[in-house]
């Protein structure tokens, strides 16, 4: 199973992205045996995570963020694309899967902590096998607990709960388990799908530090999946929008939550619960921006020859600067020329824009 | 206790919890999960309750579903509801106080449905066995759950492993509502959803528990959305509740320092990035008094002026 690309000594150039995954797709059969109709959970998804990067992936609920994470990991068969890890498609590479090499590069946190720890175990067992796998199990016992106790702390665990069991834990306490789990593999990539969504504010800024951190020290590359556009924005590079399948928009965080280019993007943004609003939620408003958004993507790539895309050829326009990297892949947006890119200023103009558009079409 | 009178609207208290203590008894570790906690929920009202991961807000919740099992026990104070007292209630008066009276979204909803039986299959079985409908009319009804909660009626033919996260939750708040219930508890119900889907949902459940007046307690860590859904929000800390008040009240003025830390921790959505640090390391607050009014309606427990935390508590990035 040694192969040169995953040994750290002969390590990739620093050129080659931590993971890059390319036109990945994905569909699941949908009704019974003899049924053909089937689901598409994922479409032609291109992302890059560079080195020591740390990139949020945030979306409608049921776009396919999951399904994207268990795809890399390897719990999902993608119908199509590739998927590389220091360059090597790990597809291609059968029983790797399972493999002690692939689980010491690659740590993924599942979005459900209620799920995903055997409740027939003690906490220290799960701590005590990620150590393992990282290679560190050959220590001293002492060694090993002091490891252990200072996993619990650096997630606000205490140690003593090594002892408990998961059904001992409150939900926000289980998260910290499968973060710390996570950690102590010290993979070089980790796949967190809602990893701080049960904990309060000021312990998820806690463990958003320890994530940053842990980038800064050992360069570890993470794929942060959160439907929390305020943390994306903290503590992500790169954020990528994801909508029904696709990704429609990526960019600098700061620039994409600044200028989001993509209809639902915008819905999205706009709709962050804001406490200096509340009681101002207005549902026929809403619902018509929603109606735009479904429309402009209902129709994605049908290949409308009003459109500038095609269904061969989807084209990503850039959003302003080009240092931003910030790009939206939709047939209905169409840069203003002259706006410096950041066109589409206010929700309602949108909504009637779109509307009007498609009829005219 | 002063506070359990004051509720909101001039209804009576659907709800009214006294000097709940509930502890969990292990043999490594033993802890006082709720330490003397007293709210009311008036009749209509959405009580929001909010506090550190771990500080005994699900505890809460399933003392008052009285599904607290072994190693936990009531160690102190009265949960009535509705004037009855619920810590007595028979298994028979149970039985209907769960489903009908009372239901509950769980923090584990992602987990928590049967994973053998389709969502319509686990609708539509709550129909039948509650209220009696034929299979027909369930699921109809079924279906039409299912838009409330803004999924595609053809989902009822999927498995819980076929949903994703934030449709499995949606899944059983449509569940949790089908019986149209007095009081609905709500316990993170919504982390897997984004927050366009999630404010359509909440919006839902606003309407509806207009239309028909029932009562929320709504647990969350977004503070944003509960200070927006709730009438009334309670802060814990270690068990006991260190603040209530109006919804609006905590939001601009939060008196205790660890509602403050909480308010100010939201990282923002604007501006350059600061770095934020939540609650400093070490800032524990420990031997929580009692409430105490200090502006009517407004409780805080009193924080020791001499304690450290005063002036360590940092509230870097707590503009809003
Ligand atoms: N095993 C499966 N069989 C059939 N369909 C599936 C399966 N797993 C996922 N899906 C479908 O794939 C789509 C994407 O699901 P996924 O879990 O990736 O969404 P998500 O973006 O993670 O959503 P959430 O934010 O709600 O967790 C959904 O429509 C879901 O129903
Ligand atoms: N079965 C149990 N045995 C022992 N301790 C328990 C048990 N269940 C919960 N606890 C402890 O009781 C405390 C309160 O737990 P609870 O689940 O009520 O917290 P919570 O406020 O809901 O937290 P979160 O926001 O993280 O879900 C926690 O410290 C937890 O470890
Ligand atoms: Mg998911
Ligand atoms: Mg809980």
């Amino acid at each position: 199973m040694s192969h040169s690309s995953t040994s750290p000594l002969a390590g990739p150039t620093t050129s080659t992205p931590a993971l890059q995954i390319r036109g990945l797709g994905k569909s699941f059969p949908l009704g019974g045996l003899f049924s053909r109709a089937s689901l598409r959970a994922l479409h032609g998804v291109d992302l890059t995570l560079g080195r020591g990067e740390i990139v949020a992936l945030v979306g409608e609920s049921g776009s396919g963020k999951s399904t994207l994470a268990r795809c890399v990991a390897r719990l999902e068969k993608p119908s199509s694309g590739a998927i590389l890890i220091d360059g090597v498609d790990i597809l291609k590479r059968d029983r790797f899967q399972a493999s002690r090499a692939f689980r010491s590069q690659l740590q993924m946190v599942f979005q459900d902590p209620f799920g995903s720890l055997n409740p027939a175990h003690r906490i220290e067992h799960f701590l005590r096998r990620s150590l393992a796998i990282h290679g560190k199990g050959g220590s001293s016992e002492q060694e090993i607990q002091r490891r252990l106790e200072e996993l619990m702390v650096t997630v606000g665990l205490q140690a003593d709960m090594l002892n408990s069991y998961p059904h001992e834990l409150s939900g926000g306490q289980r998260q910290r388990v499968a973060i710390a789990r996570a950690l102590a593999v010290e993979p070089q990539i980790i796949l967190a799908d809602e990893p701080t969504s049960m904990l309060d504010v000021s312990v998820r800024i806690g463990v958003l530090n320890l994530m940053r951190k842990l980038r800064d020290d050992q360069g570890i590359s993470m794929l942060y999946i959160t439907h929390d556009l305020a943390s994306a924005r903290y503590l992500a590079d790169r954020t990528a929008v994801m909508f029904a399948g696709e990704l429609v928009e990526e960019g600098e965080s700061l620039d994409l939550l600044a200028n989001p280019a993509h209809p639902y993007t915008q819905l999205l943004v706009s709709a962050v619960p804001d406490p200096s609003r509340a009681g101002s939620y207005d549902p026929v408003r809403r619902a018509e921006l929603r109606q735009a958004v479904m429309a402009s993507t209902n129709c994605a790539f049908d290949g409308d020859p009003n459109q500038p895309c095609s269904a061969e050829e989807p084209v990503r326009h850039q959003v302003g600067d080009p240092k931003n990297s910030h790009w939206v892949r939709c047939h209905l947006y169409q840069p203003w020329a002259g706006a410096d890119g950041h066109a589409l200023a206010s929700e309602p103009t949108l909504a009637t824009e779109r509307t009007h558009m498609k009829a005219s079409a | 206790m002063t506070v359990s009178q004051v509720s909101f609207g001039s209804h009576e208290p659907i709800l009214e919890v006294k000097n709940l203590t509930v502890r969990y008894i292990g043999d490594t570790r033993s802890t006082t999960a709720v330490d003397r906690v007293s709210f009311s929920i008036g009749t209509g009202e959405v009580f929001g309750l909010a506090g550190e991961s771990g500080c005994g807000k699900s505890t809460i919740a399933n003392s008052i579903m009285r599904l607290l099992k072994d190693p936990a026990t009531i160690a102190g104070g009265t949960i009535s509801f509705g004037g009855k007292d619920v810590l007595a209630m028979s298994p028979e008066e149970l039985r209907r106080f769960r489903w009908q009276d009372v239901a509950m979204v769980f923090q584990s909803a992602m987990n928590s449905l049967n994973p053998v039986l389709t969502i319509g299959e686990q609708i539509v079985d709550i129909f039948t066995t509650h209220a009696g409908y034929s299979r027909r009319e369930s699921l109809r009804r079924a279906g039409e759950l299912l838009e409330l909660v803004r999924m595609d009626p053809a989902r009822l033919k999927s498995y819980p492993h076929q949903l994703s996260g934030g449709m499995r939750q949606r899944a059983v708040i449509a569940m949790a509502v089908a019986l149209k219930p007095s009081l609905l508890i709500l316990d993170e119900p919504t982390t897997a959803l984004d927050v366009v889907v999630q404010q359509e949902i909440m919006a839902q459940i606003k309407d509806l528990q207009r239309e028909l007046g029932f009562s929320v307690l709504f647990i969350t860590h977004d503070m944003s959305l509960m200070v927006e859904l709730s009438h009334r929000i309670a802060v814990m800390y270690g068990g006991r509740i260190v603040e209530t008040a109006k919804a609006q009240d905590v939001y601009a003025n939060p008196r205790h320092p660890y509602t403050r830390a909480l308010m100010g921790a939201f990282p923002p959505l604007s501006g350059p990035r600061v770095p934020l640090t939540g609650l400093p390391d070490g800032v524990k607050f420990r031997n929580i008094a009692d409430l105490s009014e200090v502006a009517p309606g407004h409780f805080v427990a009193p924080v020791d002026a001499s304690a450290p935390m005063n002036d360590s508590v940092n509230l870097e990035g707590a503009a809003r």
